[in-house]
């Protein structure tokens, strides 16, 4: 009897191989092999549970840190440290869940602490073909390693705590395929940013999106990371990158991944974590990264990105009514003229950091640009705000710390930081800065505040010249 | 959860597209630990001038009598008619719980983002998708009723068992939800209790992961 083929995408298998059972409403109930909670979105969920007289169904499939409302400064200090008491409390809240319910912490003291996607990997509590949740959105940055990453609201982390599972509807599949190959000076980030000026911010919705082609082949881990993490940003909950080489070898000794007989056995099931060759995708796209330049936002929208040596389009340059309204009210909110040059554009502060751009690699980029200058006097402020306290770590072993503080810019702790301005990090009314994070919406980095998304090294060399500025120069 | 049947409301028209969950809630006020208290903060930097924080009560912020829940004629509705992609952006479900909190229990629009429509269906906000042709119909009725300023207003029933919203008119559109979701908002559903109940399963599965994937449990 011949074998009968499989068709399945990789998201196909990820969901077979957690499928519980079913809901009489007809939901699916998918179990999952990793929390990860911060302490934004997680008190009300353990306020439930307790109401509910409620235990967690699976203590050890738990993991939380703080990440997006602590301090990026006096870090020595602890929770003494956080000098807003609102925040605080979040914090200390999530610290008294924690020990209450019995979930292991990297807590604001230990050096394992930073944002939740940089330290997941880097602890190896993500690993491939695993289902992954956070209570933020771009939990899909996990998706790198072959699994299942989605962000979910906080009515699902307390259901993911009392039961284990999740609730919900599979997704439709889609693939963006992306050939060629990066130019110097051209990163994950270009690449993720003009996939999401294809798409929009909408054309992933109702979708998990697989990367491939030889263009994401080439990539790093790190650098697999930063284009899952947006594609969120694409519309889609997840997005995911088969395992190859490159995968395994990142997971392999981190502390949390299996050791021994069962890393051998891990592995061989995860090879077979790809797409069959003739499974078939609801959506397709293409790009090819060869032709890329290095991207910035213009607007108010991540889908809103241009090439650097573009002009910033006039509302009348998009298609449809909704698209020409954004175009519109981004250059108002945004302060920018339409045919203007980009470069022409002066900043305020720049902010190297986030679930996006603030791992090892993404340091030594930026530090490479601005090795032996200064930053520009027009420049307010360059953070530079480290993922994790490891990543901060291996930064100094590096001597990155001294490239950048001798240029100009602070030294931060770990922390989400400027990405959202929760803490202190943030800009003004009216203040324009380049940013390595993922979102620009109104507001996100500070009240009336103008954020454009670029790349670590265009972030650094617009922080030398105080404009926007293209990195292929300082490479 | 708070079952959704049927109700008829008045319709507040926010005319912009790509609404993210930034703006429905903005970022200061996500520092409570609490589920309440956001309803004060909706569309905080758009309805006030002022820059917003957890300390400032709504008595103490300077108003943008320009923002359209801020007319006269918008105090009380309940359904919030807007346009494509609402709700993209952050997982925070603090943008559902300050609608409903304000008093929205229906949002409409052509299409919405994922998180955020999964979040609607926890709490008993329902989201309806409409074709962008009956969308943009409403906007220009809503437009006309307004203009002719004799305090007529534009109401809405939604009939969720019947997947019908009837214009003021009496003309109905119907709407297209999964059968999973409508039983979910129709029942009020205690998930976490239905999941519950299916332990033996959820252990059964257990047993067999266990067996495909140790590492996953050692």
């Amino acid at each position: 009897m011949s074998k009968v083929l499989s068709n399945k995408t990789l998201y196909d298998k990820i969901w077979d191989a957690h499928l519980v059972g079913q809901h009489d409403s007809g939901h699916s109930v998918l179990y999952i092999d990793r929390h990860l909670l911060h302490e934004v979105t997680s008190p009300q969920a353990f306020e439930g549970l307790v109401q509910a007289g409620r235990r967690p169904w699976r203590l050890e499939c738990n993991i939380a840190t703080p990440d997006h409302n602590v301090p990026t400064v006096d870090r020595q200090s602890g929770l003494q440290g956080i000098e807003d008491p609102i925040s605080k409390l979040q914090v200390v809240t999530l610290d008294d869940n924690c020990k209450t319910f019995g979930i292991e912490q990297f807590d604001i003291n230990d050096i394992r602490q930073g944002i939740v996607h940089v330290v997941g990997p880097e602890q190896g509590l993500t690993l491939p073909g695993m289902t992954v949740v956070c209570g933020d959105s771009h939990t899909s940055t996990h998706g790198a390693f072959g699994a299942l990453a989605q962000g979910i609201g906080t009515s699902e982390v307390e259901h993911v705590l009392a039961t284990q599972c999740l609730v919900q509807s599979k997704s439709k599949n889609m693939r963006i395929f992306i050939d060629g190959q990066l130019g110097k000076g051209v990163y994950a980030k270009d690449l993720i940013m003009a996939v999401i000026r294809q798409t929009g911010t909408a054309g992933g919705t109702g979708c998990t999106i697989e990367f491939c082609g030889s263009a994401i082949e080439a990539l790093s881990m790190e650098a697999r990371m930063t284009v899952c993490n947006m594609a969120i940003e694409a519309g889609a909950r997840a997005g995911l990158i088969a395992v190859d080489e490159v995968t395994l070898n990142y997971v392999k000794n981190r502390p949390y991944a299996p050791k021994g007989e069962q890393w051998n056995q891990a592995v061989s099931y995860w090879q077979s974590l790809v797409s069959d060759p003739g499974a078939s995708f609801d959506q397709e796209i293409t790009l090819n990264a060869s032709e890329l330049e290095p991207q910035v936002s213009w607007g108010t929208s991540p889908e809103l990105v241009m090439g650097i040596s573009e002009k910033i389009p006039e509302p009348g340059d998009f298609s449809s009514p909704d698209k020409q309204e954004l175009a519109a009210h981004s250059l108002a909110y945004m302060g920018l003229s339409a045919g203007q040059s980009i470069s022409e554009v002066s900043l305020d502060r720049v902010f190297i950091g986030s679930c996006t751009n603030a791992r090892i690699e993404d340091l030594r980029v930026a530090a490479e640009v601005v090795k032996g200058q200064q930053t520009s006097k027009q420049i307010k402020q360059a953070l530079i705000v480290p993922g994790s306290g490891l990543v901060r770590q291996q930064a100094e072993a590096e001597g990155l710390h001294e490239i950048f503080k001798a240029a100009g810019f602070e030294w931060r702790d770990p922390g989400c930081s400027m990405c959202l301005a929760m803490n202190d990090d943030r800009l003004l009314p009216k203040e324009r800065s380049v940013s390595t994070s993922n979102r620009n919406f109104e507001g996100r980095q500070g009240h009336l505040g103008r954020t454009h998304l670029v790349s670590p090294a265009m972030a650094a060399a617009s922080a030398l010249t105080g404009k926007i500025t293209d990195p292929r120069k300082y490479l | 959860m708070k079952a959704f049947s049927k109700m008829t409301g008045r319709v507040a028209p926010l005319d912009r597209a790509n609404v993210d969950t930034d703006q429905i809630i903005p970022k200061q006020f996500l520092k409570s630990i609490k589920r309440t208290g956001f309803g004060d903060n909706l569309f905080d930097a758009w309805r006030f001038l002022d820059e917003g924080s957890m300390e400032k009560s709504p008595n103490e912020r300077q108003i943008n009598f320009n923002f359209v829940l801020n007319q006269e004629r918008y105090q009380g509705t309940s359904i919030l008619l807007t346009r494509s992609n609402f709700g993209c952006g952050s997982s925070r479900e603090h943008a559902v719980w300050a609608l409903l909190e304000y008093g929205f229990e229906c949002v409409i629009a052509p299409s919405f983002a994922d998180i955020f429509y999964n979040n609607c269906f926890k709490n008993g906000l329902l989201p309806i998708v409409l074709e962008e042709k009956y969308i943009e119909e409403m906007f220009t009725e809503m437009k006309r009723i307004e203009s002719l300023g004799d305090g007529q207003v534009y109401s809405l029933m939604v009939d969720l068992p019947g997947q019908c919203v009837t214009k003021p008119d009496g003309s109905p559109i119907s709407f297209e939800i999964k059968p999973d979701n409508k039983t979910t908002m129709l029942e009020g559903l205690d998930e976490i209790g239905t999941t519950l109940r299916m332990q033996p399963a959820i252990k059964a599965f257990e047993k067999r992961h266990k067996a495909a994937q140790p590492w996953l449990f050692s």
